[in-house]
Formats: C-alpha cells, structure tokens, sequence
C-alpha cells in the first residue's frame, strides 16, 4: 500500500519531458509480491500451457472412436485402453478433454483484446474531448450495457449461426462499454494534469497525447479490468458452448463437453462432465486471483461486475 | 417544494432514458431479424414451400406490408401483450410462455429473497470485524465464487448434492404443469447457484462502502456517546452506505436475468430462460424477440429502480440533483 501511494507522490512531483515518456508504477511487479498473485499466476500458466499443449500427449486423436459411448475405463465394450473411459459417440474422454480448452481460450483472448483496444480508444476519446461527444459515446456505451452480455450472444447466434468470428465479435463489441467506462473514469483526471496541458502548448497531435499522455497513466486501472473482463469472457464463452453453441459440433469444447456428458454424472461416467469443471473452475480461479492482486496493487480499484 | 421537483425531474430524465434503451433494444431485434436468409414465412413451410403457399402465408402474416409498418405492428403486439404465434407450433407465444414467466419470476424472487440479505450479513460482519478471521477467510472464498462462471458452481453443486456420494436434492426441476412452490425441493439447486453467484459482489461492495462510513467522524460520534457497536453498525452505518450497494443489488438482480439463461438450460427449469436457449436452438424468430424483449425490459426497470432507490437513500444526492 505504501508503495503505491509513494508512487503516487512522485507522480505528482515529476516534471515529464517530453522526449521522455514517464513510466508507470510496475503494478505487475507489485502484485507480483503477493502470494495470492503468484498462485493465481501458477494456476493460470498450468491450465493454459495444458489447454495448448495437452493434445501433443494425447493418446488418440480429437474424434477417433474408441468403443461403446458412454462406458467406465474398466468397461470391456472399449476396443482399446482408455484413462477416463468414453463418452459421447465413443470418443475417448481424456483425449477430448486435452482437446477441448484451447478453443474457448483462444476465443475468449481474441474478444478481451478486441473490447480492449476498442474500449481504451473510446474510453480516451470520450474523457479528453469531453462535452457533446463525450456524452453521445458514453450513452451509446449505456445502450449496450442495457443488453446482458449472453442474450446479445444468443440472439447473433441465433440470426447467424454460432461462428468463431461472430462469437468473438460480439463478446467483444458486449465488453467494450465496460473497459470504455472504467478507462474514461480514470483517464477524466488525468486529462485535468498540467502535463496534458504542456503537451498541448507544444502543439502535440491529439492522437499522441491520447498515447504518450493519457494512456500510460492508466496502465493500472486497465489492466485490473483487462483481467477482469478476461475472467468473465471465459465464463460467458464456455457458458455459450455450454448451451451446445459452438461453431463445431464435433470439435471438443470444455463447455459443451459438460453438457454433453451431464447423463454420466448418474450413471458410471462422470469424467466427461467433471474433468472440464475442475478446469474452468481452476482457470477462472486462477485469473481471478491474478486480478485480486492487481486491483490491489493498484490501489483499491473495486472489482465490480459491470455485467450481465 | 424545488428538491422534490428535481427529484421528479431526474426521475423523469432516468425514465427517458430507459424507454430509449428499450426503443433502440426493439429496433436492433427487429433489424437482425430482418437480415435473417429465410423469413418467417419459409421457416414456417420448409422445404414444402411452393411460391404460391409462400406468398399466401407471406399475405397472413403480413409480411408484405412496408417494413416500418411490420416493426411497429410488432412493437405494438408487444406492448399490448400480444406477440402473435410461435413459429415452430403455431400456438400463441403467451400461451407457452405465461407459466414459465411465473416460475422464472418465482426463481428470480427466491434468489433475491435470500442473496441480499445473506450478502448485507455477511458484508457487516466482514466490516465489523475487518481483517479478522471470517474476514479473510470469507473474502478469499468469495474471490473464487466470482470468478467460477455460473453454470460451473451448478454443476458442481449437482455433482456433490445429487450424484452418486449423496442423492441429497434433485439435479433436475421438472414439475410440468405444477407451480414451482409445490416442488421446493427442486427449487434448492438452481436457487443456490444463482446466489452463489450473486453474493460475492453484493457482500464486497457492502463491506467496502460499511468500512468507509464506519470510519467517518459522526459513527466516531455515536461510538462515543457510548452506543453500542451493534447498533453503530445498523442504524448509523448501514443506512448511509447502501447507496452503493443497492447499485450492485440492481445489477445483480438484472444479472439474474441473464443467468436464468444458463441455470434453467441446467436444471431444466421450465421458466424463460431455457425457452430462450431453446427457441435459439430452433431459429424460433417471433420467440426471441418476445422473450428478449421480456429479459430486457426487466433489465432496464431494475437498473432504473435501484438509481432512484440510491437517490431516495443519499441526502448528498438528493440535494444535488436539484
């Protein structure tokens, strides 16, 4: 905590040069102190290097039959030997589980970067013009958020069909007021700075100063939402595969997987549904403490859920 | 006499606003719904369509009427509560619907009734007894119940309360015809994962915003005057911080909203939720809209709600807006 407020004070003190962009406080070095980082870190690089990598050491391929669906591990209905037994179609669970998570983490990377990029832009744009823009931005930004993040899904999918591209799109596109919203707060009060003011006396563009200005000030509060926003689009896009909308059918997917195997939680198969629980369980977890000890590093930044 | 006119004033401007919301909510519904390859018209006939059916059916259903006509036609059969049949059956849209608005409405409430109180307790007694035991420990669980998504938490309460171990409570809500307050058993699961949910936010936000007034100079004042902390804590703290935390209720509870989707398609729930996922599965296009109109709706006027609550509870506010 002390360390963050003296930042703070030297921010307040240093004069920037223009030649020299001022460096933010190393919030990720902060955290990094924390346990609770470290772990969340430990557990998040474990299950995405798994989700990546796991299908190289995979025993069969993504949709090689092995036997009977639905059968336990001892079953003698397996034509070949199998660590969690078989499940839907008579594919191999493991195998499927190894399978199934780079596709929601990918995804849901892919519409975290693109809320990112577009929300920090509109976040900027609408906090340093500030007046009729700002307002036209933020209420559009409203507009969006009046819609649940899921139910916008569902209804693309529903026009459109559940594809890669229109999954991301509009993961993002739902997420961008969020990122928009806590970027303009923070980048409101750094807009007021007499460096901003410097910068415009040297006849800066505007787009450097949104840059080199506005943007490096408000690496903190980004990056604690990033994360946030991260965590949750995991959460609705697993949620979405969930529902049995994906843009493959066949392809393994941790979400669908759940769904596909919930009849085995009552009979003898219930690795189908298991496995992938305990690894979202665990990435989310991960991201989420990862979160935890940014928003902390950066100094009581509430974590609030902008969503729905 | 002025601040009750500012009151009305922004209470006015906040309902604009949301009939805006609403408005513009319609008319994105509507326009992808026009972008659609097929119409309703050959989702209806299939692959048995003949130009002549097609244009007949087209004529029925007023499909060849101007666009703007069709939208507000729609938009008006909504707000008179009449969205016209369901494609895929033929049967009036709110005679397959008005049972599961019930049950969703009766599953929203149950999970409201017992999230926020839990979470106000919890919350005051983390504030309490700031970083003390129950602090720490409750406030770490809480970090990973919000982070698991919630069709997660069910499965895994499924999996530890009705699979094999312990056959405690029914994995799925099926009571078809009955009200859902006949079968509260079946009521359990869904009910708890949606509070799971919920929780986390409203009892962290409460005990942020307890901790802030807890340290402010007039509780500093009731303290000493010797009241009781119990009381310190609940008639002097509580109510000046729940501005805030009736912004997270609200959010919440229009939150529920969107996670009946998932929960119901869980536990089969028979609410709108699952008729939402299901009509999605079938391209059931009046459906959709009728039903997002359903969950938006109730998504705006909560929201609305909860600032006009937060107002009502805050002086600061209340004089500032007039």
């Amino acid at each position: 905590m002390t360390i963050i407020s003296d930042a703070e004070d030297n921010l307040d003190g240093a004069l920037p040069l223009p030649q020299k962009p001022f460096r933010p406080p190393g919030v990720m070095r902060v955290a990094l102190r924390m346990w609770r980082t470290r772990f969340g870190l430990l557990l998040t690089t474990a299950l995405v290097c798994f989700a990546f990598f796991g299908r190289y050491f995979a025993p069969y391929d993504e949709d090689q039959f092995i036997g009977v669906a639905m059968q336990a591990a001892d079953s003698d209905q397996l034509r070949e030997p199998s660590l969690f037994g078989s499940g839907k179609l008579g594919f191999d669970i493991w195998t499927r589980f190894l399978y199934g998570g780079r596709p929601i983490l990918i995804t849901a990377f892919l519409a975290t970067l693109l809320a990112l990029i577009l929300g920090t832009i509109i976040g900027l744009i609408a906090a340093y013009n500030r007046g009729k823009l700002d307002d036209l931005l933020m209420r559009g930004m409203d507009v969006i958020l009046a819609f649940p993040q899921i139910i916008l899904a569902l209804v693309v999918i529903a026009m459109f069909g559940a594809t890669n591209e229109l999954i991301i799109l509009t993961v993002g596109l739902s997420t961008t007021p969020r990122i928009a919203r806590i970027v303009r707060g923070s980048a409101v009060a750094v807009v007021e700075r007499d460096f901003v003011a410097a910068s415009e006396a040297l006849g800066e563009p505007r787009w450097r100063i949104l840059k080199d200005e506005l943007l490096p000030n408000i690496t903190a509060p980004l990056l604690v939402e990033a994360n946030l926003r991260l965590t949750f689009s995991i959460g609705v896009i697993a949620g979405i595969a969930f529902l049995g909308f994906t843009a493959d059918p066949i392809a393994a997917n941790w979400g669908l997987m759940i769904n596909e195997h919930r009849g085995g939680l009552v009979g003898d198969q219930p690795w189908g549904t298991t496995l992938p629980v305990i690894a979202i369980a665990l990435l989310t977890i991960g991201t989420g403490l990862i979160g935890d000890g940014l928003s902390r590093a950066a100094g009581g930044v509430d974590r609030q859920r902008g969503d729905a | 006499m002025s601040n009750r006119l500012g009151l009305a004033k922004f209470i006015g401007r906040r309902l604009l606003f949301g009939v805006v919301t609403l408005f513009l909510v319609s008319i994105f519904i509507f326009v992808a719904t026009q972008a659609l390859p097929s119409d309703a018209a050959q989702t209806v006939l299939g692959r048995n369509a003949t130009p002549a059916s097609l244009d007949h059916l087209r004529k029925e259903l007023g499909l060849d009427r101007p666009l703007l006509n069709q939208y507000f036609g729609w938009l008006w059969g909504i707000v008179r509560g009449d969205p016209g049949n369901s494609t895929a059956t033929g049967v009036p849209i709110l005679e397959y619907i008005d049972d599961r608005v019930v049950n969703s409405l009766f599953l929203l409430t149950l999970a409201s009734a017992v999230s926020i109180p839990l979470s106000l307790f919890i919350g005051a007694v983390q504030a309490r007894y700031r970083d003390g035991k129950f602090d720490q420990v409750s406030s770490f669980s809480m970090l990973g119940l919000a982070s698991i998504p919630e069709f997660v938490i069910g499965v895994i309460l499924v999996i530890v309360f009705s699979t094999v171990q312990w056959k405690l409570l029914p994995a799925v809500a099926q009571f078809g015809t009955d009200k859902p307050w006949q079968h509260m058993d079946q009521m359990v699961l869904p009910t708890v994962t949606l509070v799971l949910g919920a929780v986390p936010y409203i009892s962290r936000v409460t005990r942020a915003a307890l901790i802030e007034v807890l340290d402010s100079d007039y509780v500093e004042m009731a303290r000493l005057k010797g009241a009781p902390e119990r009381t310190v804590l609940w008639r002097h703290a509580m109510p000046n911080s729940l501005g805030p935390v009736f912004q997270v209720i609200a959010l919440n509870i229009a939150y529920f909203a969107a996670g009946v989707i998932v929960v119901e398609f869980l536990f089969n729930f028979p609410g709108i939720g699952g008729a939402l996922s299901a009509a999605v599965g079938s391209r059931n296009i009046p459906v959709i809209q009728f039903l997002v109109m359903i969950l938006a709706t109730v998504y705006v006027v909560v929201n609305l709600v909860a600032d006009v609550a937060t107002i009502l509870v805050t002086p600061r506010l209340r004089t500032r807006v007039s």
